[in-house]
């Protein structure tokens, strides 16, 4: 194992962010912030208690995983494509690194960017809101597997992306609609008897009910489908990323 | 003299069907500084390519100091270093960060000192803190090269140095690959600059199509395949040949001023003593003699030609 490459590539990765301090932190707390502000405060007094907490707090969960999974996508998928793009990338393919160190090198520090993203968002949430996590360990599992499930995914895309079109069509084309049709901002019942059937198949419901039943004990879907789901999600991710890898595409000719 | 790199019957066919490399065998020897010359499209950074494992083989094998390049990729790669043909570089990083990035890539523990001593070796050690967007297209080539030398590596590609370089530059680059060669440094660059490979290479290999039309010293290239030209002035103008000179290859040159006799200097017989003596006999008076041997770039143009 060539621990020195993964480190490389990790604080690489890192040193990345932290030139690039506005984007990567600063821009999802603002928006963030925004939310809690308009939804949480100004909407939320108007609107009775979801599940027992006040509107404010139920929106919690749902927009900490519309950061974690938009986060996690496009500092995966960015940090690949970018040196594709500038043809930086000829070095990592030169390099005695294996497949596998590559992608812990570049899905690790993405992973650990959108984890510090999310702590941050729930910091921020804490000022607008009445936090309460009933759960802490499985919340920050839950936490730490969607950061390293979709910054694999990330890391798919930017595989596969020849352009910056096509690196932004995921995350802004299907991704942030699944995010908010996914009850990040309501309960699944609260929608017609033929969209709450509908959104059963949007997979990022089984996500924001994970993460909302770590904090609240209550949500629309069982914890352990939300879990088995995102399981799953992450043996996919897997899989699809050692084909592409396996079969050099997007980098090797 | 042992061999570092060998390339066994390599050949290469893209997705879209064209045909890279065919078939080409070549040994690379060890501390020698060898020249893949050819056109563009030639196959030479396919070639490099393939040995540095950026590019996927068709068929035939690569060996690097007796390791196999795709069964043994780490023991091959950690010996190898690559200054690629363009500037591919993350140009809001810093120079010293970005050559001890790449050390790290190698599975090198990370040693200031030594990058320290790489970049002034290269005139980079004042533009250590600098980023790369700021440097010249000069000073980005050689961070390019010490990025390929931060692993210590024993054998160094270089895909076209020169270019886009100026002369100055040229010189400067061509010195600072003599010195690593000096330093055990096997060096393999492809250039389409004839003048570079005569100035600095041992050996020379011409590719074109990707086919592998010669390898042999530089030197021995120009005197074997080389041809030798002996001008001969003359006191007073000709219109005409002489009719006793006509079984020359001559050519009357400078408004009859002057004639060119083309000759194979490795021959026994290369008929200038009965070219004189005819002369003579025809009453030509000579005013001046001189030879020129044909250049490396003659000897290039008329291989890529025939071939």
């Amino acid at each position: 194992m060539n621990f020195y490459a993964i480190r490389a590539i990790y604080l690489h990765e890192m040193d990345r962010m932290r030139r690039t301090i506005g984007q990567s932190i600063l821009s999802p707390v603002i928006s963030t912030s925004l939310y809690f502000i308009v939804f949480g405060s100004v909407i939320g007094g108007m609107i009775p208690e979801l599940d027992g907490v006040s509107y404010g707090s139920f929106i919690v969960p749902g927009l900490l995983m519309l950061t974690l999974l938009t986060q996690s996508i496009s500092n995966s998928a960015f940090g690949i494509f970018f040196p594709k793009f500038t043809g930086s990338i000829y070095e990592v393919l030169a390099a005695p690194v294996s497949s596998f160190e590559i992608i812990v090198g570049f899905v690790g520090a993405s992973a650990t960017k959108s984890l510090i993203v999310g702590i941050i968002i729930l910091l921020t949430a804490s000022f607008f809101v009445e936090l309460e996590i009933q759960y802490p360990l499985l919340m920050l599992f839950l936490l730490i597997l969607t950061c390293l499930t979709f910054s694999l995914f990330g890391f798919l895309i930017g595989l596969l992306s020849n352009n910056f079109e096509q690196l932004q069509v995921v995350p802004l084309i299907i991704i942030t609609p699944l995010v908010f049709l996914g009850g990040s901002l309501y309960t699944i019942d609260m929608l017609p008897e033929f969209w709450q059937k509908i959104s059963y198949f949007n997979p990022v419901v089984y996500l924001i009910n994970g993460m909302r039943w770590s904090f609240y004990g209550a949500s629309d879907i069982n914890i352990f489908i939300s879990v088995v789901s995102l399981v799953g999600f992450l043996i996919a991710c897997i899989v699809g990323v050692a084909i592409v890898i396996s079969k050099g595409y997007g980098v090797k000719t | 003299m042992q061999n570092i790199v060998s390339i066994k019957k390599l050949s290469k066919i893209y997705d879209n069907d064209f045909q890279a490399l065919k078939n080409i065998t070549l040994d690379i020897k060890k501390d020698e500084i060898i020249a893949l010359l050819g056109p563009n499209g030639a196959g030479k950074t396919t070639m490099i390519s393939i040995i540095c494992g950026i590019v996927i083989p068709t068929s035939g094998s690569v060996t690097v100091d007796n390791f196999d390049i795709i069964k043994d990729y780490r023991r091959t790669r950690s010996l190898i270093g690559l200054v690629p043909q363009e500037l591919s570089l993350e140009q809001f990083e810093y120079v010293f960060n970005n050559v001890s990035y790449t050390r790290g890539l190698y599975g090198k523990a990370p040693n200031p000192s030594l990058i320290e001593k790489i970049l002034k070796d290269l005139s980079l050690w004042d533009k250590r803190d600098s980023r790369i967007n700021e440097l010249s297209g000069g000073m980005k080539r050689r961070v390019l090269i010490a990025k390929a030398l931060s692993h210590e590596p024993s054998v160094l590609f270089l895909d076209e140095p020169s270019a886009g370089v100026d002369v100055e530059l040229r010189q400067e680059m061509w010195q600072v690959i003599k010195d690593l060669r000096n330093s055990g440094v096997t060096i393999i660059l492809t250039t389409h600059y004839i003048e570079e490979a005569e100035a600095i290479a041992d050996r020379v290999a011409v590719i074109n199509k990707g086919e592998l039309l010669v390898v042999d010293n530089t030197s021995d290239l120009v005197k074997s395949m080389g041809q030798k030209t002996l001008l001969i002035e003359l006191h007073e103008a000709i219109l005409t040949l002489p009719s006793k000179l006509e079984r020359y290859d001559l050519t009357v040159l400078n408004n009859g001023l002057s004639i060119s006799y083309n000759y194979d200097s490795s021959s026994k017989q290369t008929g200038i003593t009965s070219l004189l003596q005819d002369m003579k006999e025809t009453g030509l008076k000579l005013k001046d003699l001189n030879t020129e041997q044909s250049s490396l770039e003659n000897i290039f143009v008329e291989l890529v030609r025939e071939n």
